[in-house]
């Protein structure tokens, strides 16, 4: 009952038993953030839908089964729902004690990723295999590590009232964590989440109150930083021709812009109602690559139409202006550093993939929170929506 | 912990989060915006690329339609044979560029390596024949004469045969029925060229790749109708062409069948009596040029008299149109371009062009009927005409004295042209043209039609040429230069007249209006022409556009759109000038220079009336053009051999063994219904089978009347080998008596 101890360390209400606990009138279910959580569930359950429509047919990965891929993102959302009600249960502040071991042990991971274990999934090397046909990303736990490291370091003076702003210093140890795995990452080389993992440490930067010079520090360390990749050779040919497909779209459409291509037709051919589920052809044809991860939502372009595909905008629109919320209501520094390193992630992350499929961004091999296949990125997005609630109903209610 | 301070909430972090709140958004609202954009304002756009997608076209080649004879004869149609085939593209993969497969190949089929290499090599403009002309995705054909066996090794090898394949195929074949072969007027396929795709893209008869187009003759001339349209089966494909479902489909349509109006038995007879009047002319000396005649080409056109229909055109030297079937072999293409063979892709009925000489005659007569001249008149026939110092001589200087316009047709009397013609000239202002000149002569010849197509539904028809003011300034314009240059005035013949021609060659001079006046000169007519003229004195003065097509049937039969005969106006002539110059040609044919073709060996003038005009027209440097032109009620039969001698010496016996076919006249006169071919031009369209199939007469060989009658006593029949075979041997029966008759009363009379 680690969960009831720091519930009561928070040191609000007098202490009940857990079933108490969650009916009563200020009760944890109360407390809970609704629209986040109805929000998440329903992109994860379009998800279902999405991923079911795009993998049904595609013998060659779904072995035969049209429902193998349902199946396990239903799986997925459900392990990612019980991670949230542990992440909730433990509290984020008990995890911020942890943070050190959990930091560790995702760093550990993605070295491993850099070992003989490492397996290369649809051209990323970003991968653990594990037994049993399933596999890990680790850089997905790295992004939460990240932000509950650096969130543990810049916030521990100020919350303990020492400093309104977090110092150089600390600022300087912040940067230090997230940098080690970002490097690591960017070894591997998976791109969008090196991308991701910088916004991350943005995002968190600017909510921790640390200097201006930092954040802009940062900014043009990151073009700096883009700019040494393109010219150290670090990218792989096939990288540097997705930004060169981006940059001009009519560019071998056959070849490399031929993604982008078929994603835009795809999703603009489904006007404003869609073809309706499973009717799209450019879905039923495969005709876009990646169709249940990185490019699921041009299936709800496709065949949710402008509505679907608006309500997936609009519900991780609730998603972030929720978080936003409780970013700015919690007390503590920790949980508003928190809540804005999760918005920054799950902000850019669906900008990035809904932007590529849309032509508006260049590709990435980045999941959309909730709605793509993928087990490490659904538990991930999960423990993030329980992050968030946790800091949630850790603060105070209102008087 | 747990007394926490307010200062989590600092205004700095405040403002902070604000600013992350409207990035987010702001995010999230160029989402929003684009997504817009893509689905409802360029959705429409998308969606029709979307299916251009994942639709993948299986073309299915319509079967060309056939072309039948009048009776339903096929004389151009399909049959199946084992098409082998190389693919380029896959040859190219290869290390050798295919060269090992091809030797293999050639191994199997029995062909030397080097003429498969060379049919699957590109054509341009350095290479010569054989290459392949059409589009170098499409399978090229290799050999459409595989035996099953040679098929059987292919297949059953594949893995030694990579981008080779032997498969039956539908075959353009020219059947040659009853052995008339109808090359010209057919023509002839060649495979689509990437410039003709394109072009044809976006028209309603678009080309597909492995298309044959039709090239000359009857083909091209009704391409689009013969070839149908291509079926079309769309699949809805996934990315990797898998088969997901079928979409709207375009079911094959075959092409029509072209009924023609051409006769293959008459076809057959006029093709065999060109080549053996050109045989014959050939054996006979030449007076002139102390050399035999040469008779290097010749054409003869039989046309409904009433219509304008063709029965039959043959042109000589003639071909096997099937040499282009399956793409034509280097030697095949060499000889039927070569000059060495005399150019026999021509059909010189529509595309050859001579002088026309005395068969032109009919065309001054009535321009001195039109001009005001009486038919009647009489006019002086003698020996020959002075114009200053320069002599015309009549036709071997005989003079018959005066006589009418009639009779100066009947025994072809130049003098009485020369002279009305020169009249004429004077009248005009001669050497000092008027300004309003009427130039009777020649405007009457335009009116007939001349120096003009005819209309003929057959493509690249020339046009013959009047030698009027107009044309002379022209061709003076275009010549002078080079005239000027190789003039002499005290040189050769050939220098003095280009000495002469430089000086005033652009001026209608005497001498010009009196050659012309007898279709000599630079007067140019085909044979089309001139049996358009006589099949209009025949019928009473209506010119029609000739025409080979008479419908074009659907594959089933249902539809029927004929194809009538049009006129493309009146002879310029008086009913009672058309009667004058019809009787007088009947008196060419029953007592004039025809005659001996005709009325004296046993022609029934009496139950057909024949009429006729011969013509020899000299053309400079060459031996004498033999023309003949012959009408009855139904007929008219115009002939010519170049080189050939004169018009009823040469073509004499030729056209009067085509009437004796159509008709069934025998030697003595008499008419066996029977044996006539063809007594009336054939009214009904064949019949065409819901099913395709066509109630088609079987042909009996076309066996000439001396060797019938040498041979077998019994009627020979088409089955029969051994009467088939025309023999060479004429022995000395009454017939070939008789014939030689005919040709040693050569030149007993003027023509």
């Amino acid at each position: 009952m680690t969960g009831a101890s720091g519930f009561s360390v928070s040191g609000y209400g007098p202490e009940r038993s857990v079933w108490a606990r969650l009916f009563a009138r200020d009760s944890l279910a109360r407390r809970l953030d609704w629209p986040i959580l109805l929000s998440a569930i329903t992109l994860s359950v379009i998800g279902a839908a999405l991923v079911y429509s795009a993998t049904r047919n595609r013998t060659e990965l779904n072995q035969g089964d049209p429902y193998y891929f349902l199946v396990r993102h239903l799986l997925n959302t459900g392990i990612g729902f019980a991670l949230m009600i542990a992440t909730v249960w433990l509290g984020h502040r008990t995890l911020r004690t942890a943070v050190p071991i959990l930091y560790g042990l995702s760093v550990f991971l993605i070295l491993l990723v850099l070992t003989p274990l490492g397996a290369t999934i649809n051209g990323s090397h970003a991968w653990i295999k594990l037994p049993g046909g399933f596999s890990l990303q680790p850089s997905e736990f790295v992004k939460i590590t990240i932000i509950l490291g650096m969130a543990m370091l810049l916030a521990a003076r100020v919350d303990a009232g020492d400093k309104p702003y977090p110092d150089h210093r600390t600022v300087l140890q912040a940067l230090g964590l997230a940098t080690v795995p970002i490097l690591i990452v960017l070894l591997m080389p998976d791109l969008g989440s090196v991308m991701v993992m910088v916004i991350i440490v943005l995002g968190v930067l600017l909510a921790s109150g640390a200097s201006n010079r930092w954040v802009l520090g940062l900014i043009g360390t990151g073009a700096a930083g883009a700019i040494a990749v393109w010219q150290l050779g670090v990218l792989d040919e096939y990288q540097i021709n997705r930004f060169a497909a981006f940059a001009n779209p009519e560019l071998d459409p056959a070849g490399v812009g031929y993604n982008t291509n078929q994603a835009r037709i795809a999703i603009g051919s489904g006007g404003l109602f869609g073809t309706g589920l499973g009717n799209g052809s450019q879905t039923t044809g495969q005709f876009v690559p990646e169709q249940q991860t990185d490019f699921v939502f041009t299936v709800a372009g496709e065949e949710l139409g402008f509505l679907g595909a608006g309500l997936i905008l609009l519900l991780l629109g609730i998603v972030l202006w929720r978080a936003c919320r409780i970013a700015r209501e919690t007390t503590e520094l920790y949980g508003t550093i928190v809540a804005a390193g999760i918005i920054a992630w799950f902000a850019f992350q669906s900008f990035e993939n809904v932007g590529m499929t849309l032509g508006i961004m260049p590709v990435a091999g980045l999941p959309l929170p909730f709605v793509s296949y993928g087990g490490s990125s659904m538990f991930a997005v999960w423990v993030a929506v329980g992050l968030l609630q946790s800091i949630r109903v850790q603060r105070p209610m209102s008087a | 912990m747990t007394n926490i301070p307010e200062t989590g909430r600092t205004p700095r972090v405040q403002i902070r989060l604000i600013i992350i709140q409207v990035l987010v958004f702001s995010l999230l609202a160029t989402l929003g915006g684009r997504l817009w954009y893509l689905q409802i304002r360029e959705g429409d756009a998308y969606a029709k690329e979307a299916s251009g997608n994942h639709v993948q076209q299986v073309v299915s080649p319509a079967v060309r339609g056939s072309i039948l004879d009048a009776r339903g004869v096929p004389i151009a149609d399909n049959e199946t044979r084992l098409v082998v085939s190389a693919s380029r593209t896959d040859l190219l993969k290869m290390k050798d560029d295919g060269e090992a497969v091809l030797t293999k190949l050639a191994d199997v089929l029995g062909l030397k390596p080097k003429d498969v290499m060379d049919k699957v090599r590109l054509c341009d403009s350095e290479t010569p024949q054989p290459c392949w002309n059409g589009s170098p995705y499409q399978p090229i054909p290799i050999t459409d004469e595989a035996t099953p066996k040679q098929a059987l090794q292919i297949r059953e090898r594949s893995e030694d045969f990579p981008g080779i394949t032997a498969e039956p195929q539908a075959v353009r074949r020219y059947a040659s029925p009853g052995d008339a072969n109808t090359a010209q007027v057919l023509g002839y396929l060649s495979p689509v060229t990437d410039e003709e795709i394109t072009k044809a893209e976006h028209t309603n008869s678009p080309y597909l790749r492995s298309d044959m187009v039709g090239r000359s003759g009857l083909e091209r001339q009704y391409d689009q109708q013969l070839r149908g349209k291509a079926g079309v089966t769309r699949y809805e494909v996934d990315n990797l062409g898998r088969v997901m479902g079928e979409a709207k489909s375009d079911p094959a349509e075959p092409g029509a069948n072209l009924v023609t109006s051409i006769d293959a038995r008459v076809q057959r007879v006029a093709e065999y009596e060109l080549q053996k009047a050109m045989k014959e002319a050939r054996k006979e000396f030449d007076d002139n040029t102390g050399e035999n005649y040469k008779a290097d080409s010749g054409a003869v056109v039989v046309m409904e008299s009433k219509t304008g229909r063709i029965v039959s055109m043959a042109s000589n030297p003639s071909y096997d149109p099937n040499a282009w079937v399956g793409g034509i072999s280097g030697k095949d293409y060499a000889r039927l371009t070569g000059k060495k063979s005399n150019y026999p892709l021509l059909n010189r009925a529509i595309q050859g062009q001579s002088a026309p000489g005395s068969v032109f005659k009919v065309i001054p007569t009535a321009a001195a009927v039109n001009a005001g001249y009486s038919f009647d008149g009489p006019y002086q026939c003698s020996s020959s005409y002075n114009i200053g110092s320069q002599v015309f001589k009549n036709f071997e200087s005989k003079g018959y004295g005066p006589i009418s316009l009639g009779r100066a047709l009947e025994v072809s009397c130049d003098t009485v042209f020369y002279r009305l013609s020169h009249e004429e000239w004077k009248r005009d202002g001669g050497n000092k043209p008027k300004k309003n000149a009427s130039d009777w002569f020649y405007k009457t010849a335009h009116q007939f039609g001349l120096a003009k197509e005819t209309g003929i539904d057959l493509p690249n028809e020339v046009t013959g040429r009047i030698p009027d003011r107009q044309w002379k300034q022209d061709y003076w314009k275009a010549n002078k230069d080079s005239w000027c240059r190789t003039g002499k005035k005290n040189g050769d013949y050939a220098e003095r007249i280009a000495y002469e021609n430089c000086l005033e060659g652009n001026r209608l001079r005497a001498g010009d209006s009196v050659n012309y006046s007898i279709g000599q000169g630079d007067t140019l007519v085909t044979p089309i022409q001139m049996a358009t003229i006589y099949s209009a004195i025949s019928n009473g003065g209506t010119m029609y556009d000739p025409t080979v097509g008479k419908a074009i049937v659907s594959a089933d039969g249902k539809s029927v759109q004929e194809i009538k005969p049009k006129s493309h106006g009146k002879l310029p002539m008086s009913k009672q000038t058309r009667d004058e110059i019809d009787e007088a040609l009947e008196g060419v044919a029953t007592r004039g220079t025809a005659a001996w073709r005709f009325a004296d060996v046993g022609w029934p003038q009496d139950k057909i009336p024949m009429h006729a005009k011969t013509g020899t027209a000299e053309v400079y440097g060459k031996q004498t053009t033999s023309w003949f032109t012959t009408y009855t009620e139904d007929y008219t039969v115009v002939m010519t051999i170049s080189q050939g001698g004169t018009g009823s010496g040469a073509s004499g016996p030729a056209v009067r063994n085509i009437y004796d076919a159509l008709y069934g006249v025998s030697d003595d006169g008499k008419i066996d219904k029977k044996k006539a071919l063809l007594p009336q031009p054939q009214k009904s369209l064949p019949k065409i089978q819901p099913d395709g199939s066509i109630d088609a007469p079987k042909i009996k060989k076309y066996v000439p009347q001396e060797e019938a009658t040498q041979e077998s006593p019994q009627p020979a029949t088409g089955d029969d080998p051994a009467a088939t075979v025309p023999s060479p041997n004429t022995g000395n029966n009454r017939d070939t008596r008789r014939r030689t008759d005919r040709s040693k009363k050569r030149r007993r009379t003027t023509e």
